[in-house]
């Protein structure tokens, strides 16, 4: 199966199930099937983050995230404690959110970059100051959304290596065996992918974009 | 040594998660110092990699890990069409008959009944053990506070018994023992249907 092909290759890494996981693991394996949920509760969010990034559709990527979970459960006997718990499943959310574009046909719809290939190197263009990092930056819904859509205009290679490293704080070993790519690839994709969102990003924080403060009555900005 | 910007631009990420070794970090560091436009891409890395970093960036549906949870169960077999599972379902039809049927006999009182006394003790187990006073006309759960010595030797016998020697329920320990038994049946019945 498809899914499992690429295991093999996360298994190779260091192991790292912790005690609990593994015993619930076990336990599962055993016949307590009920237990399957606390063990991937943790995880529940990544893996709807993993699909999300890929397929860029709340829907979908909840769906996917569902049947990640199911396949997960399904194939559970054949995960070995090689790997962290959590690399599998994002593998298998990874695969699925995969599997579901190519069905879907939507790569058309990937945003067309003629900046973002991995031939020569990638030349920042905006040069805009940006120090300063506001800490509740992230509690406002629209630097979100800008975010995200920064994050969307990606093509999925730079997309899908950024938020396994930078998102999900996998190591370049553990991205590279998930994407089945080399290592250096991931090191230049991950580059690539910065620069471009920073790239986005700070034309807009530069006019002031992320500092203003929402307006609020009886405090004029003049 | 010295570099180029294009060598800082290409060197950054590593830069940032310390893979450079010693010397070309500090031309790098000497470099941005006096360098303007790498300053602000160096700075502008380190704030993506911040910002996304965040674990507030993404914001999973409401209600996705009940729905989650939902398809789980769903999804497990052993939840549907098992033996067991029948089995749980026909237990708990039971005690819901039972329940609504101890209601409804408790419901069905004569309303013209002056004394409970005079009730025949309608809806007690007949297989129930009890306890009657000798000279006593009524019958007892264990325990009951009202069974005195005074009426006579206390004896041991099934609710059925006691109702054909003329025994009526004592009201009191078995009205509430009634009462307890009823609620114990609805939330017994109420839990296994919500399994």
């Amino acid at each position: 199966m498809a899914m499992l092909e690429g295991a093999s290759s996360v298994d190779r890494l260091a192991p790292k199930v912790d005690a609990h996981e593994e015993s619930l693991i076990r336990r599962i394996q055993n016949g307590e099937q009920e237990l399957f949920y606390e063990l991937v509760k943790p995880h529940e969010r990544r893996v709807y983050t993993a699909a999300f990034a890929i397929l860029r559709n709340p829907a979908d990527a909840e769906e996917v995230a569902q049947e990640a979970m199911l396949k997960a459960f399904t194939h559970l006997k054949q995960f070995r404690a090689e790997a962290r718990f959590s690399t599998w499943l994002i593998q298998i959310a990874v695969n699925e959110a995969r599997m579901r574009l190519r069905k879907d046909h939507s790569e058309v719809m990937e945003p067309i970059g003629e900046r973002q290939d991995d031939e020569g190197t990638y030349t920042p263009r905006e040069f805009a100051d940006w120090r300063e990092l506001p800490s509740e930056a992230l509690e406002r819904s629209e630097i979100r959304q800008l975010l995200l859509e920064a994050l969307a205009s990606l093509k999925s290679k730079y997309r899908e290596v950024f938020v396994l490293r930078d998102i999900h704080h996998l190591s370049i070993e553990e991205v590279a065996a998930i994407l089945e790519i080399s290592r250096a690839s991931v090191k230049t994709r991950l580059l690539r992918a910065r620069l471009m969102l920073r790239d986005f990003l700070a034309p807009r924080v530069a006019a002031g974009w992320f500092g203003r403060e929402p307006f609020q009555k009886g405090n004029k900005p003049w | 040594m010295v570099i180029s910007c294009e060598q800082v631009w290409q060197e950054i990420s590593n830069y940032l998660e310390n893979e450079v070794d010693p010397s070309l970090r500090a031309s790098i560091e000497e470099h941005v110092r006096g360098c303007k436009r790498c300053t602000a891409v160096l700075d502008g890395t380190r704030n993506i990699i911040q910002l996304y970093g965040d674990d507030r960036l993404f914001q999973v549906p409401m209600g996705y890990g009940w729905r989650l949870r939902r398809r789980l169960a769903d999804y497990m077999p052993g939840r549907r069409g098992t033996a067991y599972g029948w089995l749980i379902a026909v237990a708990a039809l039971g005690l819901f008959t039972a329940t609504l049927g101890l209601a409804r006999s408790a419901a069905s009182a004569p309303p013209t009944a002056r004394s409970e006394h005079a009730q025949p003790g309608k809806g007690i187990p007949s297989g129930l053990t009890v306890l009657v006073a000798g000279h006593g006309k009524l019958f007892h759960i264990a325990g009951c506070t009202f069974i005195h010595e005074k009426d006579g030797p206390v004896r041991s016998m099934t609710a059925g018994e006691a109702i054909k020697e003329g025994y009526t329920p004592c009201t009191r320990c078995l009205g509430e023992y009634l009462s307890r038994l009823a609620n114990l049946l609805r939330k017994q019945a109420w839990a296994v249907l919500l399994l």
